[in-house]
């Protein structure tokens, strides 16, 4: 199955250190603007099924020897309103067991509204082209934020 | 009856504020409550040991859209929890500060009040929901006079104890409390808390809060032994203990331990009259939350195996942040007739949920 790519957002609605928790495809989806970039992870904590995208933000506090510490990457980590499982938001990726638990991640861009208008973008559930609009009313004139699913 | 083959064995609701117990406080205990208000052995004088992480030690996602606190709101816990699992009953463990006051009768007065409320509140508002009764447990006259009353009320099906206490359990100034248990036809609950001021470990108190979780293993296995050798089990032959929120890795090392010992050491308590592993077995139930999951999850069936098929009984602990889902508390796959009865059929057999 190829990815149908779902308008979910104007560009402007989530800024930076933002999110929106979608439906796309009837799966829920958190789209999150990390410093101008978007990120899309599946709302489902792969380690209990907690709502992951719900959870705090923070950054990661890594340790290069017995009382040295360092706090990194502020905002790029995601952790479950349950169990506190960390996820790097840029992979999907758990930390807490980054062999076995990873939320599927998917890709997000922001097209011009004239571009996504060319290809056919209609309200959800009528799409027709690559291009289906989560709630959206598409217009010429804006940027909104797609994700790839 | 048909069944969703789920019962969840602990369940946290919550008082919201002491406000909400004023209706159920005689005058004079009203008015100590305003005055004077909560003095317990706490060491924690605000709030909880939790992380803040965790605010109220619950989901984040636990907090009702009424306001309030989680647990608080029965509306939203059959949204979040009854209904959206399908439980067939829940057994409540209210864990407000009544059986913490250092003032005995005030600590009475209160437990009365919360279990009066839990009826009004929750038993009687849903017909899925049991309850454990609040008791002043270090003053046992007072515990026993109170269970006797709350124990009327048919919605109740265990009593509420709690592993770090200021003597072990099986000392003969609790056996009131499991001879008034033992009269109303109810086992007694062993719920993870405090009525102490001594520290969460033998060695002192720890800096961390990973720490006092896993420490909390420990006092509950200190408990059971006192239980078993105290002769407790045997003096009352219908009691049944059930340890909430303990783990239970540990339990077939404890038995072994304490048999090879009783082998040894038997004519110090030669009025035992089983191994102590017998009473692990036989008298004792354990809630599963939080779930073991060691590190190849297939080692957990012959765990479970070990300890004994009808020991375990499923819990959530809904709406603390260490939640286990139904649908994925196990991190294997456990045969069908292990995981019904795990899920169902053993808490089914331990406590009296029929009208």
């Amino acid at each position: 199955m190829t990815a149908r790519a779902y308008v979910v957002a104007t560009a402007t609605e989530i800024p930076p250190g933002g999110r929106k928790i979608v439906d796309v495809a009837g799966r829920s989806v958190g789209v999150f603007n990390v410093g101008g970039r978007y990120f899309a992870l599946r709302n489902a904590c792969p380690h209990a099924g907690g709502p992951l995208c719900e959870g705090v933000l923070s950054g990661f506090v890594s340790s290069s020897a017995p009382g040295r510490y360092t706090y990194e990457r502020r905002g790029e980590f995601l952790r479950c309103p349950w169990h506190q499982w960390e996820f790097d938001i840029r992979t999907g990726r758990s930390w807490v067991d980054p062999v076995r638990a990873r939320v599927r991640s998917y890709q997000v861009g922001v097209e011009p509204g004239a571009d996504l208008l060319a290809c056919g973008a209609e309200p959800a559930g009528r799409a027709r082209g690559p291009y289906s609009a989560e709630t959206y009313p598409v217009t010429r004139d804006g940027e909104f934020v797609v994700v790839h699913v | 009856m048909r069944t969703n083959g789920l019962i969840d064995c602990d369940v946290h609701n919550a008082v919201s504020s002491d406000a909400a117990l004023l209706p159920y406080l005689p005058a004079r205990w009203r008015r100590h409550l305003e005055l004077v208000g909560s003095r317990t052995f706490s060491p924690f004088a605000k709030g909880y040991a939790y992380p803040k992480a965790a605010r109220f030690a619950s989901r984040h996602d636990a907090w009702p859209p009424s306001g309030g606190l989680p647990g608080s709101d029965l509306d939203f816990m059959r949204a979040q929890l009854l209904d959206a699992y399908g439980v067939d009953y829940a057994v409540l463990n209210c864990l407000y500060r009544a059986s913490e006051q250092r003032y005995d009768a005030y600590g009475a007065a209160l437990a009365t009040a919360v279990n009066d409320w839990q009826v009004e509140h929750w038993l009687e508002r849903d017909p899925r929901l049991r309850a454990s009764i609040t008791v002043p447990f270090e003053s046992p006259g007072l515990a026993a006079a109170e269970i006797d009353r709350a124990a009327t009320h048919p919605g109740f099906v265990q009593v509420l104890l709690f592993p770090r206490t200021q003597q072990p359990l099986g000392k003969r100034h609790y056996w009131p409390i499991y001879e008034a248990a033992t009269r109303a036809g109810l086992p007694v609950g062993i719920h993870a808390a405090s009525t102490t001021p001594g520290p969460v470990t033998a060695a002192g108190w720890p800096s961390y809060y990973i720490e006092d979780h896993t420490s909390l293993a420990v006092a509950f296995q200190a408990q059971v032994i006192s239980l078993i050798m105290e002769g407790v089990f045997d003096r009352f032959p219908d009691l049944r203990v059930v340890l909430m929120e303990g783990g239970f890795a540990w339990v077939p090392a404890l038995g072994h331990r304490l048999d090879a010992l009783h082998h040894r050491l038997r004519d110090e308590v030669p009025d035992l009259e089983h191994p102590p592993s017998h009473y692990l077995r036989d008298r004792i139930r354990i809630t599963t939350q939080p779930m073991e999951e060691p590190e190849r999850p297939a080692d957990l069936v012959p765990l479970i195996r070990d300890i004994g098929q009808d020991v375990l009984m499923f819990s959530t602990d809904y709406p603390h942040w260490d939640f286990d889902n139904p649908h994925r508390a196990f991190q294997t796959r456990v045969p069908a007739d292990l995981h019904q009865r795990i899920m169902f059929d053993n808490a089914n057999a331990q406590y009296r949920f029929a009208p």
